[in-house]
């Protein structure tokens, strides 16, 4: 938790590394790799990592982990003659409360800057907590916009928050049905019933109409729902056109095996924020009930060489390439990004330098950052099917590897 | 308004799955009901149990329902050794002790697996999992109408030991008087541990019928515990009939629940029934007067 | 008297630490010591001095914390206000739980899984109306300022919850010195017996209900001010209800100092373990549950038991009301 245990933890490459090269070069050469090592920059990585959520707590930190040991790896932060980032662990157990704590932690152990989150109730907690001390605080995943919008100057989205989404959402949807000749005339939406479900679901029903689009059942459920088949005897009993569903992913396994079990049938399945088709670990081990499913998600931009390297170093990892790996590793990557160019670790610099960003060795699907008032306005999800047993990205065209199916053909 | 043709097979659904409720129920209701041991780590013994099915099925191949032969008496010597060597030691006989005992080994099993399993979601692969059994119009799964029988024939084995057996005779005694029970020569920490060791086998029984249709993770536990005691009250402490009829009634009113108040606000209808419950018949459904 | 003075002693030494301590962060643990101590004699009050184990504070907690929250948001009132009508309204809610509950002389186990089942109640019920923000939660919005009970230094909030956790430990100190606390302690011991004595045993457990409700709905107030969200898992969930009796049962139920004592113990065995384990997910936790029991295992009274048993302060463990 403190840098002491981390130093001690993570940096044991780097130790062995510095004593390789003490034994090589012999006693005199030990006081001069010393001397080379400029101040580490330290950055704060406050996830989730038991509890609850501790599995995309988990993908969180693996994908923060793996943007510090890349930028180490590739000289550190060259205007601070080559510092490296170290690394400082927290775990919000899933409780704000927990997660502010940690903050307080850090800011008093000197931190440079924190990477936090991925709840928006943790993420509200934490940049709060850090803006008492101006501290530099980028939110890797929380999708509440609410985060972005209480004019904390310290705090920082690069990502899309879920009002963007469900936009985004409602119009390529449209799009996709049009080019097919509007053969979806109705849908009905099951959410999970904490924020990112709720808030999506609302903003959905109220847009969707618009598109000629009828919704004509929304049903929250629990989290955990035990037991999906009186939600997909409804559906079966409404028959809509298309099934929009935005649940975390243990209930998305349990009702999309429901939905086979009970030989549900429909044009399309797009789930919002979470489904098979974001998901590898889905497609793997359900291939057959994952096939020509919908999302709009985060994800990476197929055509980037930079995304996909990334990709393939996390899976030689043995991790699935979700979205908290790759949003996280991002964060971490734009506030190197500003540390570099602040050629400081001044939180003021660092802040600024965070507002004026234009960075995109990001390998998404974001263009240019551009910054307004904490939140990246190129920030944006994509349209992602199921094809072939891969993940395929089919809206929008300039980053598409494949062509939508739709209506579904099985 | 709900669909009418949906009704039956919601019904029956409903049925299903509370019979799984049922099974997670029996266990407690002779740790519960019978030692009046309110048992904090239920739900992360139950979630042991899943891992062990997990564990068995994907590293060696063997079937869930084959693992009913490998789990249940697993999960009989744990919940032996756990009684024996840290609740009924660590408790000094006073429910609050127990209660934090029981509190802080839930918490040691759960990070111990998300330690030692991460917190993936694990699911199984059987050939079965997705094939559905036709009734009334109805596709009911497999595993959860196996699951169903399952259930049913657990809560008469139980019965049938409470009943016929001396270790039921030895349990029901030290349940009603413990003390005369000693005098007469029964050993109490041993029968402790008996009824603590079965209830945790019935929960490796419900593992194996549970994991087919459903998922494990280090916190999957707490989505069972509650439905478990309110099931366990509802039928009555320590009615083996109870608990199942229980199980089936709460599988129902969550049914019928989440058709006319929506799944969210429809898990209301389980607490309140336990509420009233409570309120007007605290002996539960089976019970006895208390 | 003995004890006020002891009480007295505690409480100024703790007041005097901001002054002294100057690390946010230190300062930051004493404010949730005091606060988990205050959610502790919350239950204490109810569960230790009068016997009732209740599973279902977070009814409590969670109404006070969420009074204030959607009265500032939705109503625009004054957080000083709300903390008013926050506690009236979880007295109310305490009021109506016991009246429920004891008029049916739910006692023991029954008694503490209704409660948890009427907190799961509002936690669904939070959930599904509109005007507490339903699954999407409530945010207070940034408004700093000692007038708006958001304080711009730890030191504030400090003083808030001294004051609130001061205010329930002389209510306690009351209770053991009283003849209401007399006569929850006949009731607690053996209620048949007490109500032969002529003691009303429904309207003592009414009482010592709302005193607890009163102050859980306090805490609920601070933690709503203090990190200015909630959702209904933070106000209504399980949680809150562990930790309010995890605290006391620790620390020695049915003392005076038992909720503060076991408010420490456990941040020092959490803040320990995260120390000496780091970051490896899972295994400082395991090792928090497994002191838990080795607590209990040796403490089987508590920490205040414990001192009791070593002859220090030999009456401030025992001198309050000893456990028939």
């Amino acid at each position: 938790m403190t840098g002491e245990t981390k130093r001690r933890g993570v940096d044991r490459r780097q130790f062995i590394a510095t004593g390789a090269a003490a034994l090589g070069l012999g006693i005199t050469g030990f006081p001069a790799v010393l001397r080379a090592e400029a101040t580490p920059v330290k950055i704060g990585l406050i996830h989730p990592v038991s509890g609850f959520i501790a599995f995309s707590g988990t993908q969180c930190r693996e994908g923060a982990q793996m943007a510090i040991a890349d930028i180490n790896a590739a000289g550190g932060i060259k205007s601070l003659g080559g510092a490296k980032l170290e690394a400082v662990l927290g775990d919000s157990q899933g409780k704000p409360e927990i997660g502010a704590a940690e903050v307080t932690k850090m800011v008093e152990g000197g931190i440079h800057g924190i990477v936090a989150g991925y709840a928006s109730s943790i993420s509200l907690a934490t940049s709060q907590e850090a803006a008492k001390s101006n501290t530099p605080h980028v939110v890797d995943v929380g999708v509440s916009d609410q985060i972005v919008s209480r004019g904390l100057a310290n705090t920082f989205r690069f990502s899309p928050g879920y009002g963007k989404i469900a936009q985004f959402a409602v119009d390529n949807l449209d799009k996709i049905n049009q080019s097919a000749g509007s053969p979806a005339k109705t849908a009905m939406i099951i959410h999970e019933e904490s924020l990112f479900g709720t808030g999506t679901a609302k903003l959905l029903s109220e847009k969707l109409p618009e598109k000629g689009i009828e919704v004509i059942e929304v049903i929250k459920h629990a989290n955990p729902t035990r037991d999906f088949t009186n939600i997909v005897l409804q559906i079966k009993a409404k028959k809509p056109d298309l099934i929009i569903p935005a649940n975390y992913y243990n209930e998305y396994v349990l009702l999309a095996r429901t939905m086979r079990q009970q030989k549900v049938e429909a044009k399309g399945i797009y789930s919002v924020l979470g489904g098979a088709a974001s998901s590898y670990k889905f497609v793997k081990e359900f291939p057959e009930a994952a096939e020509q499913i919908m999302d709009c998600n985060h994800w990476f931009d197929p055509t980037s060489d930079v995304a996909l390297a990334r990709k393939k170093a996390a899976e030689d990892k043995g991790l699935f390439y979700t979205y908290e790996v790759f949003l996280a590793y991002n964060a971490v990557a734009f506030l190197a990004d500003a540390i570099e160019r602040a050629g400081s670790t001044e939180k003021d610099a660092i802040i600024a330098a965070m507002a004026a960003s234009t960075w995109d060795g990001h390998g998404m699907p974001y263009g240019p950052t551009k910054m307004v008032d904490g939140q990246n306005e190129g920030a944006q999800p994509v349209n992602t099917q199921v094809l072939n047993g891969d993940i395929e990205v089919i809206y929008p065209e300039e980053f598409a590897s494949a062509k939508p199916v739709f209506p579904m053909t099985m | 308004m709900p669909d009418l043709a949906i009704i039956v097979p919601s019904l029956l659904n409903g049925l299903t799955t509370g019979a799984l409720y049922a099974l997670i129920a029996l266990g407690l209701t002779l740790i519960y009901g019978v030692l009046h041991i309110i048992n904090f780590a239920h739900g992360a013994l139950l979630m042991v149990g899943l891992y062990a099915v997990w564990f068995l099925n994907t590293r060696l191949g063997i079937d869930p329902y084959v693992a009913l032969l490998i789990v249940p008496p697993a999960m009989f010597v744990l919940g032996y050794g756990l009684q024996r060597g840290i609740i009924g030691r660590a408790s000094h006989g006073r429910d609050e002790n127990i209660l934090l005992v029981t509190l802080g080994l839930s918490i040691v099993i759960e990070n111990l697996a998300l330690y030692f399993f991460r917190s993936d979601t694990r699911i199984v692969d059987t050939p079965y999992s997705f094939e559905t059994v036709e009734f009334l119009g109805a596709f009911l799964p497999l595993p959860k109408v196996i699951a169903f029988f399952g259930a049913l024939i657990s809560a008469a084995a139980l019965w049938l030991v409470m009943s016929k057996t001396d270790l039921g005779r030895a349990i029901r005694a030290i349940a009603r008087e413990r003390k005369g029970a000693q005098l007469v020569g029964i050993n109490a920490d041993h029968v402790y541990a008996m009824s603590f060791g079965l209830g945790i086998a019935c929960l490796g029984v419900a593992a194996c019928l549970l994991l087919p249709s459903y998922y494990v993770t280090p916190s999957v536990g707490h989505g069972f515990v509650l439905i478990a005691f309110t099931i366990v009250v509802l039928g009555g402490m320590g009615s083996f009939v109870g608990a199942l009829i229980g199980g089936l009634i709460i599988g129902v009113v969550e049914a019928l629940g989440g058709l006319f108040l929506g799944e969210s606000l429809g898990q209301i209808g389980i607490f309140v029934i336990f509420i009233l419950v409570l309120m007007f018949r605290p002996q539960g459904l089976l019970g006895h007067k208390v | 008297m003995r004890q006020l003075v002891i009480l007295a002693v505690v409480f100024a030494f703790i007041a005097a630490a901001p002054a002294i301590i100057t690390s946010e962060f230190t300062q930051n643990v004493i404010i949730m010591v005091l606060y988990a101590a205050l959610l502790g004699q919350a239950w204490n009050i109810l569960g230790g001095y009068g016997g009732q184990f209740s599973f279902g504070h977070a009814a409590y907690f969670g109404t006070g914390a969420y009074t204030v929250a959607v009265l500032q948001v939705q109503l625009g009132v004054n957080p000083w206000i709300g903390l008013v009508i926050g506690a009236l309204f979880s007295m109310a809610v305490a009021a109506f739980i016991g009246f429920a509950t004891f008029r049916y002389g739910l006692r023991g186990s029954y008694f503490a899984l209704v409660t948890l089942a009427f907190a799961e109640v509002l936690r669904i019920l939070s959930n599904s109306v509109g005007f507490t923000g339903a699954g999407v939660g409530i945010l207070i919005p940034l408004a700093p300022g000692a007038a708006n009970m958001q304080f711009e230094t730890k030191t504030g909030f400090f003083f808030l919850i001294w004051v609130l956790t001061l205010s329930s430990f002389l209510v306690v100190w009351w209770i053991g010195h009283s003849r209401f606390g007399a006569s929850l302690a006949a009731v607690r011991d053996n209620e048949d017996a007490a109500r032969a004595l002529g003691v009303n045993a429904f309207r003592v457990k009414m009482g010592a209900i709302m005193l607890s409700g009163l102050f859980s709905g306090l805490a609920g107030i601070f933690y709503a001010q203090y990190f200015l969200y909630l959702d209904p898992y933070i106000a209504y969930g399980p949680a809150i209800s562990v930790e309010s009796l995890l605290v006391p049962i620790i620390g020695g139920m049915g003392t005076l100092f038992g909720p503060l004592l076991g408010a420490a113990a456990l941040h020092v065995v959490s803040e320990a373990t995260r120390e000496l384990i780091g970051d490896v997910p899972g295994i400082s936790l395991a090792l928090y549950g497994a002191l838990l029991v080795v607590m209990v295992m040796f403490m089987p009274r508590g920490l205040a038991g414990l001192l009791a048993r070593l002859g220090v302060r030999r009456r401030a463990a025992s001198g309050e009301m000893p456990r028939a």
